[in-house]
């Protein structure tokens, strides 16, 4: 699905996204404000979920590389808050043992672009479906390595005692959180949407469409995809802070692999190497989650049955058939 | 008694490779002669599991069980080719991924909906359940020794299969040049289907075997298709060989490595930071193993030619 339409989007859909991140703005504290913060949790996990959906696409969506281990940053990034907490609380490990956010984020993006930088300079040597059974087991490695360390749980997993403390700011307020997440969120969009704007964007997106011709006019694809790689693993694990801090509850089970699968989901069917497509993914994938679980403990068979169903006759995504659509009418 | 444990966890990491490799040769077969990425695999290897417990149960005989299971899970593979897979063979391997994704997702709810959500015991016949003696006072579970005799059977029967007949000829045509086959007048689409379908039996084979000792549950697939992966990516996908090879390396270093690496780190660092770090340690060495040889050889051990 990643060849196809190309990433720049229509201006009638781009005035879509704006309304898409307004009402993301508006609707979740007034929600709170009015008496449900059940749905502002939801909306946090969305906006965390489309912040992760967006490092992927960076590298799923404009340079064509299917990273089937993305989860594991995420895990990486929950356990860079949840492991100096657990050792400021009970002792042991002084260089990181501490409640500091800042210590923390530094932590989440530090420990995820190694991880990105070491598994990226093997992975990137191999091509098509290696590529995706590597990434894929390499983020199997961190699950069964968290799973195998018993100090931090293991199986069972890891309780935050405390949130990361900022100055002037309270995490263990929702909105205060909400308000974070959602302002990481559009940070990050800036972000992609400068990187796919410069020359590196450029370069990342003309090896994906035809790599021989990049390095027939002397364009090195391998270091630009794996700067690439860094990048994206980095932004995946600030988002593992995030929801560290959101769930203040970690476990191996957060990057299995088929965590890994829904986040692809969610890339793909919001439409790859759209911009704001990881945040049309997110939502689908929300409401499908919370509609159909609280309907029925089977939502697994819709969920699959519709996954399949997108793949065999809806390409491009939800923001290309929209976009075709528009395009259509104008 | 130091050697008769070593001699007891080769046989236990031999039993592993056996059963790995009846897995990777399913996704190696397929992803040989049609390109498809199949992550449902480890779901055949499910349903093999849960048909062969119901037969148990009902038939009240392990081994009739197997026998007609056997079938049955080539039968399942054949329907999933038919509704789903046959329809993404034209397309790229993120859409296998994410479609296969999908079916993974489906399967593991309608055991779910069929069998419950607990996992079923297999009872092993008496004849199985007992100890072999292997000299020297060193015993073995005789049902392991019938697991690692059947993966070797199924071994040299698929390598019969695959270089000794007509359709076995077909399948090494098919997997070097496609088109060409198919312009010869061969069938390929049921061709595919039926190399689906025999890698679905061994894969639902692997999992009649395991599930005496486990038990069949819900995505006990999913767990062990990461390491089928790691198992032909090391091999060099495609190729039957690697997978073989690269199945008993991978089931032998596992093995190893968990029940001898602690007594190894203790002697390089203190028992405290050994116990801590070997279970680490050896739950990553698989992995390491294959970053080191992609590393050096990205693609596997032994890449078919053609590719």
């Amino acid at each position: 699905m990643t060849s196809g339409t190309e990433s720049t989007a229509g201006n009638g859909f781009n005035l879509f996204a704006l309304l898409l991140l307004l009402l993301l703005a508006i609707i979740p504290p007034a929600l709170y404000l009015t008496g449900n913060p059940f749905w502002l949790d939801v909306f946090t996990r969305l906006v965390i979920l489309a912040l992760a959906a967006t490092s992927l696409n960076l590298i799923l969506g404009y340079g064509g590389l299917v990273s089937f281990g993305h989860a594991a940053y995420l895990g990486l990034g929950a356990y860079a808050v949840g492991v100096p907490v657990y050792h400021a609380t009970y002792g042991g490990m002084d260089i990181i043992a501490s409640y500091n956010g800042w210590l923390h984020v530094l932590l989440a993006i530090g420990v995820s672009a190694l991880f990105a930088l070491i598994t990226g300079a093997i992975c990137l040597r191999t091509r098509g479906v290696n590529f995706i059974m590597i990434t894929m087991a390499f983020g199997q490695m961190v699950f069964y390595a968290i799973v195998s360390i018993e100090t931090y749980g293991g199986d069972d997993g890891l309780t935050i005692d405390l949130r990361s403390e900022f100055p002037l700011i309270s995490l263990d307020n929702p909105l205060t959180l909400y308000g974070l997440c959602y302002v990481s969120l559009l940070a990050a969009m800036f972000l992609i949407h400068r990187i796919t704007g410069s020359r590196f964007g450029m370069v990342l997106r003309g090896a994906r469409a035809n790599e021989q011709r990049m390095r027939a006019i002397g364009v090195d694809c391998y270091r630009y995809r794996l700067v690439a790689f860094v990048i994206s693993g980095a932004l995946c694990g600030y988002a593992g802070f995030l929801l560290g801090n959101f769930t203040t509850f970690i476990s191996p089970e957060m990057m299995d692999w088929t965590r890994s699968g829904e986040l692809m989901f969610i890339v793909i069917l919001g439409g790859a190497a759209y911009l704001y497509g990881p945040i049309v993914g997110a939502i689908v994938f929300i409401i499908l989650e919370e509609v159909l679980s609280g309907y029925t403990v089977y939502w697994h068979l819709p969920f699959g049955l519709l996954l399949i169903f997108s793949v065999l006759f809806l390409r491009g995504g939800l923001s290309g058939a929209l976009d075709s659509l528009i395009g259509r009418r104008s | 008694m130091e050697s008769s444990i070593l001699l007891i966890q080769l046989l236990n990491g031999l039993q592993l490779g056996v059963l790995l490799f009846l897995l990777s040769a399913g996704l190696t077969l397929t992803f040989g002669i049609m390109d498809f990425v199949n992550l449902a695999h480890g779901s055949l290897y499910m349903l093999g599991a849960f048909f062969c417990a119901s037969l148990t149960l009902f038939t009240g005989s392990f081994v009739l069980a197997v026998l007609i299971a056997l079938p049955l899970a080539a039968l399942a593979g054949w329907l999933l080719e038919w509704l789903v897979v046959r329809h993404l063979y034209e397309r790229d391997h993120l859409d296998h991924v994410l479609a296969t994704f999908g079916l993974i997702l489906c399967l593991d709810t309608l055991v779910h909906l069929a069998w419950g959500p607990s996992g079923i015991a297999i009872p092993l016949p008496a004849w199985l359940n007992g100890q072999v003696e292997l000299g020297s006072g060193v015993t073995f579970p005789s049902y392991r020794l019938l697991i690692i005799g059947t993966g070797l059977i199924a071994a040299a029967g698929l390598y019969w299969l695959v270089n000794h007949t007509r359709l076995g000829m077909l399948i090494r045509a098919g997997a070097s040049n496609r088109t060409m086959v198919g312009a010869l007048g061969v069938d390929i689409k049921t061709l595919f289907t039926g190399v689906f379908a025999i890698g679905a039996m061994l894969a639902g084979l692997a999992g009649m075997l395991i599930a005496p000792i486990t038990e069949a549950s819900i995505g006990m697939g999913n767990d062990i298709i990461i390491t089928a992966f790691v198992v032909i990516i090391v091999g060099g996908i495609g190729s039957m060989k690697g997978a073989f090879v690269a199945a008993i390396l991978i089931g032998m270093i596992d093995t190893m490595g968990r029940s001898f690496l602690d007594d190894l780190f203790k002697l390089l660092m203190s028992t405290e930071a050994a116990e801590t770090a070997a279970p680490a340690v050896s739950a990553m060495l698989v992995y390491i193993m294959m970053a080191i040889i992609l590393a050096i050889r990205p693609q596997g051990l032994f890449p078919p030619k053609t590719r």
